[in-house]
């Protein structure tokens, strides 16, 4: 056992940052930028002590603290950390300084366009320090205020710095997700009520030996299962509780997008893998056929309706709902194939590690296209229309070059990091629900089509709209911002074992015990 | 020279460094890139050269040498190299044209401002195809056979500020992804089906003969096995790469690309990939499927030398014949002889770079001019190009015994003739040697006799020697090449069929087919210089023989049988179709819903609130009244400023969960 507590380090540091930042309001523009890069970057600080004494072997949660909290409730401060946590950690570490360097000039604005010179960063880390509770809680009752507490400064964050439709977005935002996690809260409630517990191995326990099935029977477990998975779908979002999404996501300010889809989607996804699939392994095997349905949805209407928009960020948001389906396609396909005869291990390893891959993969590329995206948004004034720009290429080589890599790495091709997980998510699916792997595929076209038009209408052609005139090349902050990703796409894609050496003794072993109480 | 498995990736990977560090290079690094490029293609070829002669000392082995790529689940995901004969000759012919173009280039792109970029990318070409041909696991196969796509959008789209070419870059991209969709598909099945995609791996890779007894007797939908439905899904991957019908549509399209680029993608590397994977992978493929690769195949032929009949732009009418070779090549291997197919492919590769460069030396000489009306009378100007690009002519025609297309196209007919499957594809492969020898005597007789028929054919001049000695090297290989493979001493097919022995025949065993196809050879020259080379095109717009002939027919071809306006109909229709219906659902359906959810929240609060307001409150406003006075007090320490809140419920918010944190813990 460690003496240092370092998985309540990892989570509340960035909010002893906050804090420090809300009191601070009169520092210097230079002494906040500092303060808020530090603060961001200890989460990959702390990481890379969490790597050098992770053991991948160890199937259990490591660095665990586990303290009693509220006895009457039997809850207990619970925090543990497993290769799928570490790997969602490693990712908000990443993406969190990148997502401010994005929004640099939000963190020291001049004081008549903001409200407080410190609320930008300080509500950024208060966010990002919510994302780490959620990737590392392992009792509902902190896990849920952590996940509910993620909403607040998201929506401060949408509504004080995003676009002209922010205030409607920010709401609809909330409201949408807090409906979702409401029916969740109930279901919760419904079983503590039931089981006198909310810790999630636990839980899953009582699922695997029957216990949960005696203690809430038939329709009720049932209805306990629907409202978790409401919660659960909303947050990713599964298609169709989706329309939320590309409103949030274009309205929002470009760090605030990054870190939307590249955090907080995965915390629904991370719900699906942590809770769901644990704690109601039947139900959710029953209702597979019509959850591979809604994912397939997601990955063709997705991508199509991607193709519709003429708005880049709305564009983006879409294929970000596309990319996340196929990591729930993935999952939904494993449980329906459980209890087979047949062998399904292998596919199920596959399908696993690729969801896990995607997740980190489209955190890194979906953040670098809503970077693109804010980068030609600062130089036109806010414009980001398919049809506003023409040219890029000639104008800005160097910025051409960075989003060409992060548009073919969202494309799947091989060698960035895109395709393992993608391969691997086919792979699996295709040994699993073969018709579902072939569906999906339209999906991978209609990609293709949409960031290609993207490509073809804003870089390439003659400069036009709102290049013809001046158009620089990136900035120092702006190449600090892209250059960390795109690079990281080069590894990630020519060496996927650094992640997947992470987390591969886990899935294997999930792979490998798949079976319905 | 010999060269273990084990250090084959050093023929991609020199040119991937090559690209690797010229992206990294500033824009005026012109010399070193393209020195670097040229340098490390060289290299690779010296390199292949080793590699054929280890594999031809043991042709029938399959040298491997595998390892592991990342741990996932309980087998690894392996890749590995493979050397034997077929990849030798493909390494060694792909680094040779390829150097051969890359020179070319030096003097072809010698304005070109982004001239850097074009070797970059060039070289990153180069090193995805010697990749693919390298491969051992069809994973990596894959790999490579998409970064070959990623450096053809690269190269066709390299004048991107030109609408068309940006167009062409992503239609090129486009459809070759429809065919790799298929190609992805059976990659799956294979993959789980098999548990590897290692092709060989002692005993336990896909082409060797565990796994492929397995395939052959698993049986799936509509009576076919389990392998035929993979080979079919891999040969969509084939159709889309190698231009075949029906997603032959972008090859002519690409030829927006500089012409050095034309060259390598028609010649010498891209194109060549499905017919390599084909042939790869032909252990695996089954009567059923043959049957219908065959058919593509003769189809293919067919079809790309009747539109090539009523083109006008040089660039174009090559390309058509490419696609039309290609289906040859196709239908070699449809027909049960992936020796011949390969065969062809090789001097096709020769003797269509040199056709290619041949063009580009025309187009770059006449100032980018390349409609064939507007040229004219270049066989005085340009004496070197015409010798070279009639010999390469004379290859593609098959004008027999001197030229190489002739020995590697009567391989192909005598083993359709031979095949106890339809006889169709024999037939189509008749007619198209007919065509074959039409369209190219038209090309010749517009391009290069009478006289120049604008300002810039007139001005045209014989290019410097380093665009020229790549022509007259290819155009050498062009010719000794076909000795290879003659029926007399099939050298090559028995290399490639892993014999150490060559049974040769008498070199006219089947000597009627060969005089049969001569005689159609000497009958598609004979009518194409009888309307087009005895009665010169006076001026560049006097109109085409046979359009006067059948005008509609002629416009008909002209428009490339109506192909791209067809799929615009129906595929483009239905993807636009399909997006709208997505956006719309979105907007109105399920926002729809969402609207009214949020509409009855707040119909219901309304009601709520009425009640309240009516009901309820009214009895307490006078508690309330009473309340007012301390409630004043309290009011001061309320700013009013949002912010200031925000501010506090943050510090207040870390303070409480610290607070529970610790104290709890007491």
């Amino acid at each position: 056992m460690n003496a240092l507590p370092l998985l309540s380090l990892v989570v509340f540091t960035p909010w002893i940052g906050a804090a420090l930042l809300a009191l601070l309001r009169g520092a210097s523009p230079a002494t906040t930028r500092t303060l808020t890069l530090l603060f961001s970057l200890s989460t990959l600080a702390l990481s890379a002590v969490l790597l050098t004494q992770f053991d991948p072997n160890s199937l259990s949660p490591q660095f665990v603290e586990r303290h009693t909290w509220i006895v009457a409730l039997n809850v207990h401060y619970h925090l543990g950390l497993d290769g799928l946590s570490l790997l969602l950690v490693l990712l908000t570490g990443i993406l969190t300084p990148v997502a401010l360097l994005a929004s640099w000039s939000h963190l020291s604005p001049s004081p008549k366009s903001s409200p407080s010179p410190t609320l930008f960063p300080s509500l950024f880390l208060l966010l990002q320090g919510a994302a780490l509770g959620v990737f590392l809680a392992l009792d509902f009752f902190h896990w849920f205020l952590f996940w509910e507490l993620s909403l607040v400064p998201a929506f401060f964050l949408i509504k004080l710095w995003g676009g002209p439709g922010a205030t409607r977005a920010a709401y609809q935002f909330v409201v949408y997700t807090i409906g979702g996690s409401a029916f969740m809260l109930v279901g919760f409630a419904a079983l503590f009520v039931a089981t006198g517990t909310l810790d999630f191995a636990q839980l899953a326990q009582y699922a695997r030996d029957g216990t949960l099935a005696v203690k809430l029977p038939g329709g009720a477990h049932q209805l306990v299962f629907l409202g978790v998975f409401l919660g659960l779908a909303v947050k990713v979002p599964l298609w169709p509780f989706h329309t939320w999404l590309p409103a949030t996501y274009s309205e929002a300010p470009t760090g605030a997008s990054m870190f939307l889809t590249g955090v907080m989607s995965k915390m629904g996804v991370y719900g699906f893998l942590r809770i769901l699939w644990p704690i109601f392994p039947a139900p959710l095997h029953t209702a597979a056929p019509w959850l591979i349905a809604l994912a397939l949805g997601g990955v063709v209407f997705g991508a199509f309706a991607a193709m519709k928009q003429t708005d880049l960020k709305r564009m983006v948001a879409y294929s970000s709902i596309n990319h996340l389906s196929y990591c729930l396609l993935a999952l939904f396909a494993v449980s329906y194939a459980t209890g087979r005869n047949a062998p399904v291990g292998p596919a199920a390893s596959a399908a696993l590690s690729g969801t896990l891959l995607q997740m980190f993969n489209h955190g890194l590329s979906a953040a670098a296209l809503f970077a693109c995206v804010g980068i030609l948004e600062n130089r036109s004034g806010g414009q980001r229309g398919l049809a506003d720009f023409g040219g890029v290429r000639s104008a800005a080589p160097i910025f051409a070059g960075l989003c060409g890599v992060a548009l073919f790495s969202s494309l799947g091709l091989p060698g960035l990091n895109g395709f393992v997980g993608e391969f691997f998510i086919f792979r699996g699916v295709f040994g699993l629900h073969p018709a579902a792997a072939a569906i999906a595929t339209l999906g991978l076209l209609a990609t293709a089509l949409f960031l290609l038009t993207f490509w073809q209408r804003v870089f390439h052609g003659p400069r036009a709209g709102v290049t013809a005139t001046a158009f620089s090349d990136l900035s120092a902050v702006e190449l600090a911002t892209l250059v960390p990703l795109v690079v990281l796409m080069f590894v990630f894609g020519l060496f996927p074992g650094l992640l997947t050496g992470l987390f591969n003794p886990l899935i294997t072993s999930w792979a490998d015990h798949l079976t319905l109480p | 020279m010999s060269l273990s498995a084990q250090y084959l990736w050093l023929i991609p990977s020199l040119p991937l460094l090559a690209a690797a560090i010229s992206s990294l290079l500033p824009r005026r690094a012109r010399r070193l890139s393209s020195a670097l490029a040229i340098g490390a293609l060289a290299l690779s070829f010296f390199i292949s050269c080793a590699a054929l002669s280890t594999a031809l000392a043991n042709p029938a082995a399959h040298l491997t040498h595998n390892f592991t790529w990342f741990e996932l689940g309980n087998d690894p995901v392996r890749l590995g190299w493979l050397l034997d004969p077929l990849t030798a000759f493909m390494c060694t012919m792909v680094t040779f044209v390829g150097t051969l173009i890359f020179i070319f280039s030096l003097g072809y792109m010698h304005a070109d401002e982004n001239f850097k970029q074009f070797f970059c990318f060039l070289s990153l070409f180069a090193a995805a195809m010697l990749g693919l041909l390298v491969a051992n696991s069809l994973l990596l196969l894959f790999i490579c056979w998409e970064l070959v796509g990623l450096a053809s959008y690269l190269l066709i789209g390299f004048w991107f500020y030109k609408p068309s070419a940006a167009a062409a870059a992503k239609k090129a991209f486009i459809t070759t992804r429809i065919g790799d969709l298929g190609f992805l598909l059976g990659l799956l099945w294979l993959y789980d089906s098999a548990g590897s995609l290692l092709l060989y791996d002692n005993g336990h890779g896909v082409l060797e003969a565990t796994a492929l007894g397995a395939l052959g007797s698993a049986a799936t939908v509509g009576g076919l096995t389990v392998a035929s439905a993979i080979g079919l899904l891999l040969f969509c991957g084939a159709v889309g790469k190698s231009g075949q019908f029906p997603l032959h549509v972008w090859l002519p399209d690409a030829m927006e690309g500089p012409t050095p680029v034309s060259a390598l993608i028609h010649a010498a590397t891209m194109v060549a990939a499905g017919v390599f994977l084909m042939a790869r992978v032909y252990p695996l493929l089954t009567p059923d499927t043959l049957q219908v690769v065959a058919l593509i195949g003769a189809i293919t032929a067919l079809l790309g030398a009747v539109i090539a009949v009523a083109q006008y732009d040089l660039k174009r009418i090559l390309a058509f014949s490419t696609v039309s070779q290609l289906g040859y090549m196709m239908l070699a291997i449809g027909v049960g002889a992936p020796g011949a197919a390969m065969f062809h492919l090789l001097t096709h590769a020769f003797f269509k770079a040199l056709l290619f460069l041949g063009a580009g030396s025309v187009i770059h000489a006449a100032h980018h001019e390349q409609d064939i009306r507007q040229l004219g009378g270049l066989s005085v100007k340009m004496k070197l190009t015409f010798a070279t690009f009639a010999i390469g002519t004379m290859a593609l025609v098959g004008v027999p015994l001197f030229f190489s297309g002739f020995w590697s196209k009567e391989a192909i007919l005598h083993a359709a003739h031979a095949t106890s499957g339809s006889h169709f594809p024999f037939y189509a492969a008749l007619i198209g040697v007919v065509l074959t020898a039409f369209y190219n005597t038209r090309l010749i007789s517009e391009v290069f006799f009478g006289h120049g028929r604008s300002r810039s054919a007139n001005h045209a001049h014989e290019n410097s020697a380093v665009m020229t000695t790549p022509l007259v090297i290819l155009a050498c290989f062009a010719i000794v090449l076909g000795f290879l493979g003659t029926p007399a001493y099939p050298w090559l097919q028995a290399r490639l069929n892993g014999e150490t022995a060559v049974h040769g025949h008498s070199l006219f065993e089947g000597v009627g087919l060969m005089v049969l196809s001569i005689v159609l050879v000497a009958i598609g020259i004979g009518a194409g210089w009888m309307l087009y080379g005895r009665k010169l095109r006076l001026n560049a717009t006097s109109p085409d023989p046979l359009a006067t002939v059948a005008p509609r027919v002629h416009a008909f071809l002209g428009a490339r049988l109506k192909f791209d306006e067809l799929y615009a109909a129906t595929f483009g229709l239905l993807s636009s179709f399909l997006a709208t219906a997505a956006d719309w659902f979105d907007r109105y359906v399920w926002g729809g819903i969402v609207h009214f959810l949020a509409l009855l929240g707040e119909f219901s609060g309304t009601v709520n609130r009425e009640a309240d307001e009516q009901g309820l409150n009214a009895g307490f406003d006078a508690t309330s009244e009473k309340l007012r006075g301390t409630g004043q007090a309290y009011s001061r320490a309320q700013t009013g400023d949002a912010h200031g809140y925000l501010r506090f419920l943050a510090i207040g918010f870390v303070a409480l969960a610290l607070v529970a944190i610790f104290g709890g813990v007491a």
